[in-house]
């Protein structure tokens, strides 16, 4: 790459930018912050097992000395969420702090706090971009994971920021088995709103590895998805999240890369800084912004992050014909579900997953995340509607794939755009 | 990942372009990435010479000045017409009047 440019035709290829990555970036394109353990709601797939303030949590000096840190860094923006995020009493103060120090923020809601006067000041402030959390389209569906009286929330919040004129608002909905019959549905909800509608992967993190078993998609569930995300093309963001569904046959558009550590990271309310938002364990623990080199030193310096930092091999995986395009899944999956880091993702769409998830016996580790911030007991109980599973047609003539966007993982809602000697990466 | 037919685009060299003023420009060691706030749009530049020409923009009466004053031959002013023309379609780069 350094080599100067000497005969523009013949100069070698840079490498492909997916490998640039691979090896990390100086500063993250962007991170995840969840400011607070605090919630209002205790639903059952919180992958940050929220609930109760954590009393270490960042004052509000010290997040704005991590907001001046990401602005050195040029970090463009951050995923704000929690916990409940609006429920920090300095929260509207550090939204506008960021946003007037060049860091963009989007944040995640269940919309509690989003009142006609709050909608009325994001409208009104073009470095802020929301998204509401809702996990069914119907009440009934969406409150038996997220708690009775979400639903409501959600939509009076939805309500409040088409009112005050809030444009490309999202829907964050995370992929069950309970709301996959029901995408039509939620791209409707959308659509009336004048929202965007935002898929992502339900993962076995936090609290979300009790419930996972019964909560993750089916295998016809993925296919249905796969099918639906072809229809509905450019309309509806994605996470890179579902990039283990390129397996099927077309590989999605991103980066197909585990960006963890390399381009993204997670900063939790107490400081600790993670690999991804997904893997809450000591595991992926890097290190934390009040060390004297502060979130730029762990990024730079942290030990966990320059082994990601090398290039991974595929293990039980090298072999598969698809491995180039799902690149083993996703590291936090697996590891909350007690599979090689090496091996198939749980939801390998070949099936390899499922395999080894059956092969697992009593003996077989499954770690548990590093900490839990759930109020009482009565939060962890498994909640779960009984639903007359549907199956869609699937779509015959699919023109493309899906649009690869991000939506809880960091990277969501980027349109990438490569611009130089080789335009053709991979 | 979004490509764009870069050799549809026309580029006019000889006029006055400037970074758009939302966009934030940061350097890395394979070019830079850029951000787009208003359109929340990333972009990569895969090469450092085309960042010297991009923040030269802004200082310059046209770009091909400005590819010129970078260090560019005459004869690499045609590719780095199509990679400006890319940015200027994702209004990463916008005309400016002088």
């Amino acid at each position: 790459m350094t080599a100067p440019v000497t005969a523009p035709m013949t100069a070698p290829a840079p490498p492909p930018l997916v490998d640039l990555f691979e090896r990390g970036l100086d500063a993250p394109i962007c991170l995840t912050w969840e400011l607070t353990y605090a919630c209002n709601l205790a639903c059952s797939h919180c992958l940050s097992s929220s609930g109760r303030r954590d009393p270490r949590e960042l004052s509000t000096a010290e997040a704005k000395a991590v907001i001046d840190e990401l602005e050195a860094m040029q970090v463009f923006y951050v995923n704000i969420g929690g916990g409940e995020p609006t429920v920090r009493a300095d929260f509207w103060e550090l939204l506008d702090y960021a946003t007037a120090h060049h860091v963009g923020v989007k944040f995640s809601t269940n919309g509690v706090r989003i009142t006609p006067d709050a909608a009325a000041r994001l409208a009104r402030n073009d470095y802020v971009d929301v998204q509401i959390s809702l996990d069914g389209a119907t009440a009934d569906v969406n409150d038996a994971v997220r708690g009775a009286g979400s639903y409501a929330t959600a939509l009076r919040a939805l309500e409040n920021l088409a009112a005050a004129g809030m444009r490309n608002f999202k829907i964050s909905v995370v992929c069950t088995r309970h709301n996959i019959p029901q995408l039509d549905a939620f791209k409707a909800l959308a659509d009336r709103y004048g929202a965007q509608l935002r898929l992502t992967r339900l993962r076995p993190s936090g609290r979300g590895a009790d419930v996972w078993d019964e909560l993750h998609p089916t295998a016809a569930q993925q296919r249905e998805l796969y099918d639906w995300l072809l229809a509905n093309g450019e309309n509806v963001l994605t996470g890179d999240s579902f990039f283990h569904l390129s397996a099927y046959g077309q590989a999605l558009p991103g980066l197909n890369l585990c960006g963890a550590g390399r381009v993204v990271c997670l900063i939790d309310p107490v400081g600790d800084v993670y690999a991804c938002p997904f893997a809450i364990h000591d595991e992926f623990l890097a290190g934390n912004v009040r060390t004297a080199d502060g979130f730029s030193g762990v990024w730079r310096d942290s030990e966990l992050f320059r082994r990601l930092r090398t290039p991974q091999h595929g293990g039980a995986c090298a072999s598969c014909a698809f491995y180039d395009t799902c690149k083993g899944g996703c590291m936090a999956a697996k590891f909350f579900t007690g599979l090689p880091l090496d091996g198939p993702d749980p939801e390998c769409v070949q099936g390899y997953g499922e395999e080894l998830l059956a092969r697992r016996d009593d003996g077989t580790r499954v770690p548990k995340p590093s900490g839990d911030h759930s109020r009482g007991t009565g939060s962890r109980k498994r909640t779960t509607v009984d639903l007359v599973l549907t199956r869609r047609e699937a779509v015959t003539s699919p023109a493309r794939p899906p649009v690869s966007e991000c939506a809880e993982h960091p990277l969501a809602g980027l349109d990438l755009t490569t611009v130089g000697k080789d335009t053709a990466h991979a | 990942m979004t490509t764009t037919d870069s050799a549809t685009i026309a580029m006019d060299l000889d006029r006055a372009w400037d970074l758009h003023p939302q966009v934030s420009v940061r350097p890395e060691p394979f070019g830079a990435l850029l951000y787009h706030f208003g359109t929340r749009k990333l972009s990569f530049l895969k090469d450092r010479r085309l960042l010297a020409v991009v923040q030269a923009l802004a200082d310059a009466p046209t770009a091909r000045a400005a590819c010129l004053g970078a260090g560019l031959g005459e004869d690499e002013l045609p590719r780095y017409g199509r990679a400006l023309a890319v940015l200027v379609q994702s209004s990463m780069v916008v005309g400016r009047t002088p």
